[in-house]
Order: structure tokens, then C-alpha cells, then sequence
């Protein structure tokens, strides 16, 4: 056996338990959400739609709406992969490039 | 949200953030005109922050969903105040697309995700530093704690803009933190392995900016370079 490979690798290994353990408590904890929820109850809503919830039911009203908002949640679901899509984009394209370099260098 | 916040909270906000972007701005400047060859690190921890911002995950703990900040890597890179210009544009982004954050409430919101957060996330850094902890246990901290710091600092200054409801900034307080920083926990821990991992990447690749920046040594390279091999 080759533990060498564990050790280069082991902050990817540490990334993969960890998304493995958050996934596993998701599933668990969604069962147990999904159970109990009244029908037609929303789960896994965003915590900023709670808080402002919590704001507007303390009677306040917000004194501005936005200038535009995404018609539906597809729509704002959309917008969001873009930015995420953009983000992701920047990333691959400067770590490809650093790649290039450092290839086209040892081939020097 | 838009108007989710009374005008004077909004005003106080903005005098807040304003000076940091100024100097934001200047040192941004400063930095690309210097060291060009930092650029690319900048666009890369601008686009991080871009790219997990954008996502909005569940958190097992509550059964709520957020976003993570995505401010680490540029707080140890480039240092907070260059950390809340790029949080800024993100805000403005998803301000004006999205309605979500706002203009009138992007004085808290930059204050909390780029400034607040950013600096204590900073302190994390510098302190890990001087006790010489491992680098990657370090950005690990650095960024969940910018990211969870950035929810604590949301629910204070909720609490602070709706105290009377519940008769005590306490009460209000101990409500927005459940809503937020609580749920926040698993995301930052998430988004602290994965920004661990991502400098790894950046080692292997520029190194050499980095040890520009000061966050290595041309030894602690070397050595990390060669513990991956």
C-alpha cells in the first residue's frame, strides 16, 4: 500500500469528508423536517426572508421597494447562477492560464 | 433588504462604510500600479467572493438556507480593506439584479460582509501568524470566521435598528442571531475547508506572488511544496 498519495492529497480527502458529513446531515435532518412539516409548509427557506420576516412582524413597513425584481424565483434563480457562473469562469480561466505558464516553462 | 432598514440607520451605515471604500479604492490603486502581477490574485479572490456569495445553501443545523461570504481569500491576500471594495461590487450586483441586499441598505450590509467580518477574519490571521500556526489551519479559521462574524454583525445591527419591539436590544438581538448566525455555522465551516484547499492550489501555482504579498516564505514554500509531493 501507498500512503504517500493520502498525504499529498490530503486536503482534497478533507474536503470530500466534509462535504460527505454536511450532505449526510442534510439528508437526516431533511427527513426529519420533511415528517414533520404541516402540508403545504415551506421548509429550507432562506434565513434573510426570515429575518425580514421577523422585521415586518413587529409592524414595520420597509419605506422603498426595489427598483427591479427578478419576476419569479426561476428567474432569480437564474440571475444567481450567472453570478456564480461569472465567479467560476474568472477562477478557471486564471488558474488554467497559471497552469499554461507553468507547463510551457518546464517544456522550456 | 431594500428599505428594511429606517433612513437614519441607512445614513449612519454609509458614513460608516465610505472612508473604508475610499481608502479601499486608494489602496486598490496602489497595489495594481506597484505589483501588476497581483492582478490576477485579485480577480481571482474578487471572483471567489462572486461565486460563493451567489450560492444559497442549506444549513442542516436549523433547516434554513444562506450564503456563504466568500471573503477569506482576499482578506488574507490583499487585507480587509481592499476585502470591502470587492465586497462591494458583489452587493451592488445583487442589489440591483437580484433585489436582494439594496442600495439603501448597502452601508450595513458592506459593513458586515466587507468590513466587520474582513477585519476580525484579519485579526484571526495576523495572530495565527505571530503563533505560527499552520497555514492552512489558519486560512481555515480566517475565513469562517469572517464569514460567521459577518451574520453576528447583521443580527447587531438589526437589533440595533428594532430594539423596542421586543423592549430590549437583547431580546432582539438573541432573535436575529438565531435567525442568521446559527445557520451560518455549517456554511462556514464548509467554506473554510474549501478555501484551505483552493490556497493549496495557489501555492502550486504562484507562489511566488505570495511570497510578494509576505503571506510565505520562500522556506515555508518550499517546505509546503514539499509535504504535497
Amino acid at each position: 500500500m501507498n500512503f504517500k498519495v493520502f498525504a499529498k492529497y490530503r486536503l482534497e480527502i478533507l474536503f470530500a469528508v466534509v462535504v460527505i458529513v454536511f450532505a449526510a446531515v442534510f439528508l437526516i435532518q431533511n427527513a426529519n423536517i420533511q415528517a414533520n412539516a404541516k402540508p403545504g409548509q415551506e421548509t429550507w427557506q432562506g434565513s434573510d426572508d426570515m429575518g425580514s420576516a421577523a422585521i415586518e412582524a413587529t409592524g414595520y413597513t420597509p419605506w422603498i421597494q426595489p427598483l427591479w425584481t427578478p419576476p419569479s424565483t426561476e428567474v432569480e434563480s437564474l440571475l444567481f447562477s450567472i453570478q456564480s457562473g461569472l465567479g467560476a469562469f474568472v477562477i478557471g480561466y486564471f488558474f488554467g492560464f497559471y497552469r499554461g505558464k507553468r507547463d510551457s516553462a518546464k517544456a522550456a | 433588504m431594500e428599505g428594511f432598514l429606517p433612513w437614519q440607520w441607512c445614513v449612519f451605515w454609509y458614513l460608516v462604510m465610505v472612508p473604508f471604500i475610499i481608502y479601499g479604492v486608494y489602496l486598490l490603486n496602489k497595489q495594481v500600479k506597484e505589483h501588476r502581477e497581483t492582478l490576477s490574485l485579485l480577480a481571482v479572490s474578487g471572483a471567489f467572493i462572486f461565486l460563493l456569495s451567489s450560492l444559497k445553501m442549506p444549513s442542516p443545523v436549523v433547516g434554513s438556507c444562506s450564503h456563504p461570504t466568500g471573503t477569506g481569500l482576499s482578506v488574507v491576500l490583499f487585507g480587509p480593506i481592499i476585502t470591502a471594495v470587492l465586497s462591494v461590487i458583489v452587493l451592488i450586483f445583487q442589489a440591483l439584479f437580484m433585489a436582494h441586499g439594496g442600495i439603501t441598505t448597502l452601508g450595513a450590509n458592506d459593513f458586515s460582509m466587507g468590513i466587520a467580518g474582513p477585519l476580525l477574519g484579519y485579526a484571526v490571521y495576523r495572530l495565527g501568524k505571530a503563533v505560527n500556526l499552520n497555514i492552512f489551519v489558519n486560512i481555515f479559521l480566517v475565513t469562517a470566521v469572517a464569514d460567521l462574524f459577518t451574520y453576528v454583525i447583521t443580527a447587531i445591527e438589526l437589533a440595533a435598528a428594532f430594539p423596542a419591539t421586543h423592549g430590549s436590544f437583547m431580546i432582539s438581538f438573541e432573535t436575529f442571531f438565531a435567525i442568521y448566525a446559527v445557520t451560518q455555522v455549517p456554511l462556514a465551516i464548509l467554506e473554510g475547508v474549501l478555501i484551505a484547499l483552493v490556497f493549496k492550489y495557489i501555492i502550486q501555482s504562484r507562489a511566488d506572488i505570495l511570497v510578494k504579498l509576505g503571506v510565505l516564505t520562500q522556506e515555508q514554500v518550499t517546505k509546503i511544496m514539499g509535504s504535497f509531493s
